[in-house]
């Protein structure tokens, strides 16, 4: 009796809250900035060192992951009430694995030669703490709209940086944006390779990202006072 | 003197104090100030200091004792210059020449680094860090002669800003700045800085390359020691060879700039030692663990690399130089004495380790003391863990 009484109330409930109400909207701007899953949460960080020495693929891996985050968010919230707690984990695994598995076959038939770049790493989703972390800490307590925001607000908060990061290296690691030559050819030494330019092979190695993404953390907290520890 | 001081003082020092014209750059007057003359203040609250010397006249000890190696390089370039085109070399056509190639680096090095350290202190409103004077000196003796401009200026850009300015400055970094500088060449540019080096320039009739003795012994590695190609360079180091031992410890190699004559070095190792500001504990422990690595791998033997005498592997390349300037850095070594011992042996152990496992980085001895560099800390937390629980036992034999 009580239980449809509380469902009736939350049917009655729902279409209330604007679809863009403050408190949805603040789902999508917040891990943008403020509570960012790489710069401020220090998530999935592995991703965003291994995929970003060309932008292509960064935009291909950040648009893998929020279609992923979307699409679990979505039926996790659904079937939030449904998962028995104590297998909870074994349950997001599945649905995070058979969504990776459905976004892989979708790249490797009409994306071949990207899918081969980001090789490992697209099935490496499945453990990207950002997935598991926002199933476990929104997901399972939210209804489903919430939850689809919040997805598109992390997705794209882990995309940005991303996408910054392979700007950074593509362009001085290999001269290149999208894979066009922007100095002209460095085997040739045409354009400015010929005035002695080289492209900085340091920003290929993975540690260069590390530090690029250091550096955007440092940006963003001495622009955002709120953000500085102790 | 007394003319200056009143222009100084009482012209251009008012625009600079608060109030003043300038007063945001009053930090970077005062550190030109305090160049000229004595500090007019005085520390007020209790100091520990039992000597005249601060860290601008350590930091001006150390240059000192790096001018021999910067003067014998210039001459070593211009040395290698006239051999190449099959001139005559003499000593002041040397030096000219070595000064033209030399200079230009040294001034973009201390442009670039003192710029940032003003442009920090100017925002953070403290005063210009001295830590900087040596830097930037060490990072030009640690440059090939040839290397562009303009590699040295980001390498040393990047090297204050991130190795040193995000940790908090001046004795707060964790790693050597000037290594740190030569690292981000190394690995962003690593055509430019190992291997061969550019003795003379692309636009002389043909541009000699000439190869260290680290970029020809990296060649014999993985290949059997039979081969006439090994035996040829292993030639080169024996008594008759042009990397013979004498010409090692003279410094008729080519190589980076201040690191290629022993006897230079040395010098400044003396004054260092004299002067009391290079730990003698950290050279010794880091020359005996080179050579122990070095032995070892003469016992091994598995290639022509290997089988280099241990005296000699120790006198090509920059391991002296590490040794006397890099390692001793008093702010990335370790602090405790005994933590000093561990860390320079195991400097010296990484740094031929590196060099002779791995040719591609022939310059092992920078990578050893970066990475020494970043376990000093522990070393020093495990030195004094240890010592206390000593004494705590010791304590409670006195007590029973």
């Amino acid at each position: 009796m009580s239980e449809t009484i509380e469902k009736a109330i939350e049917k009655v409930k729902e279409p209330n809250e604007p679809l863009f109400s403050p408190k949805n909207k603040r789902l999508i701007t917040d891990p943008l900035n403020e509570n960012n899953p790489i710069t401020i949460q220090v998530l999935g960080i592995c991703s965003a060192l291994a995929i970003t020495v060309q932008v292509k693929q960064a935009v291909f891996m950040s648009l893998s992951v929020l279609v992923v985050l979307m699409a679990g968010n979505f039926l996790i919230s659904a079937l939030r009430n449904l998962i028995p707690s104590r297998i909870r984990i074994i349950v997001q695994l599945v649905v995070v694995a058979t969504l990776v598995t459905l976004v892989d076959l979708v790249l490797k038939a009409y994306v071949p030669e990207v899918s081969e770049k980001l090789s490992v790493f697209v099935g490496l989703i499945i453990t990207n703490c950002i997935i598991m972390g926002r199933f476990e800490a929104f997901a399972m307590a939210n209804k489903k709209w919430p939850s689809v925001l919040d997805a598109v607000g992390n997705g794209l908060g882990y995309g940005v940086i991303l996408i910054v990061v392979a700007v950074v290296r593509e362009i001085f690691g290999s001269g290149k944006f999208w894979g066009i030559e922007l100095f002209g050819s460095a085997s040739e030494l045409t354009g400015v390779y010929g005035m002695g330019y080289m492209n900085n092979n340091m920003m290929i190695l993975p540690p260069m990202a590390l530090i690029t993404v250091g550096i955007i953390i440092w940006i963003q907290r001495a622009r955002n006072k709120n953000l500085l520890e102790g | 003197m007394k003319f200056l001081e009143n222009l100084v003082i009482k012209k251009i020092r008012p625009n600079f104090i608060e109030g003043g014209k300038f007063e945001n750059f009053y930090s970077a007057y005062d550190a030109l100030e305090t160049f000229m003359f004595t500090p007019d203040y005085t520390t007020r609250t209790g100091a520990h200091i039992r000597d005249a010397i601060d860290l601008k006249r350590t930091m001006m000890m150390v240059i000192l004792a790096m001018l021999p190696c910067l003067l014998f390089g210039m001459w070593n370039i211009g040395h290698f210059h006239y051999l190449s085109l099959g001139e005559a070399s003499e000593f002041w056509p040397n030096m000219f020449y070595g000064m033209l190639h030399v200079l230009p680096i040294v001034v973009v090095s201390y442009a670039a680094g003192l710029g940032v350290e003003f442009i920090v202190a100017v925002k953070n409103k403290h005063a210009v860090q001295e830590g900087f004077l040596v830097s930037g000196m060490l990072i030009p003796l640690i440059m090939p002669a040839n290397i562009p401009l303009w590699m040295v200026a980001l390498a040393t850009i990047f090297a204050v800003v991130i190795g040193k300015e995000v940790f908090g400055g001046t004795g707060m970094n964790i790693l050597n700045v000037a290594l740190t500088a030569r690292a981000f060449i190394f690995f962003a540019y690593p055509t430019k800085i190992s291997g061969e080096i550019w003795i003379n320039e692309a636009g002389s009739v043909d541009g000699y390359s000439g190869a260290t003795a680290l970029g020809d012994l990296a060649l014999t590695v993985g290949k059997a020691q039979n081969l006439p190609e090994v035996t040829g360079i292993m030639e080169k180091f024996g008594p008759d060879g042009m990397y013979s031992m004498s010409n090692s410890i003279i410094g008729m190699i080519p190589g980076s700039i201040g690191e290629t004559s022993v006897i230079a070095i040395l010098l400044g190792a003396a004054f260092l030692l004299f002067t009391g500001i290079g730990s003698w504990r950290i050279m010794g422990s880091m020359f005996v663990g080179g050579l122990t690595m070095a032995w070892l791998f003469n016992l091994a033997d598995a290639n022509a690399f290997m089988s280099l005498p241990p005296l000699h592997q120790l006198m090509v390349g920059g391991f002296m130089f590490g040794m006397v300037f890099m390692a001793t850095d008093p702010v990335t070594a370790a602090q405790t004495n005994t933590g000093k011992l561990i860390y320079g042996f195991f400097c010296g152990v990484f740094g031929i380790m590196i060099r002779v496992f791995n040719p591609a980085y022939p310059e092992g001895v920078m990578l050893g003391i970066l990475f020494m560099n970043v376990m000093a800390p522990l070393i020093d937390h495990y030195v004094i863990e240890a010592n206390i629980k000593k004494r705590a036992k010791r304590l409670k034999l006195q007590t029973a």
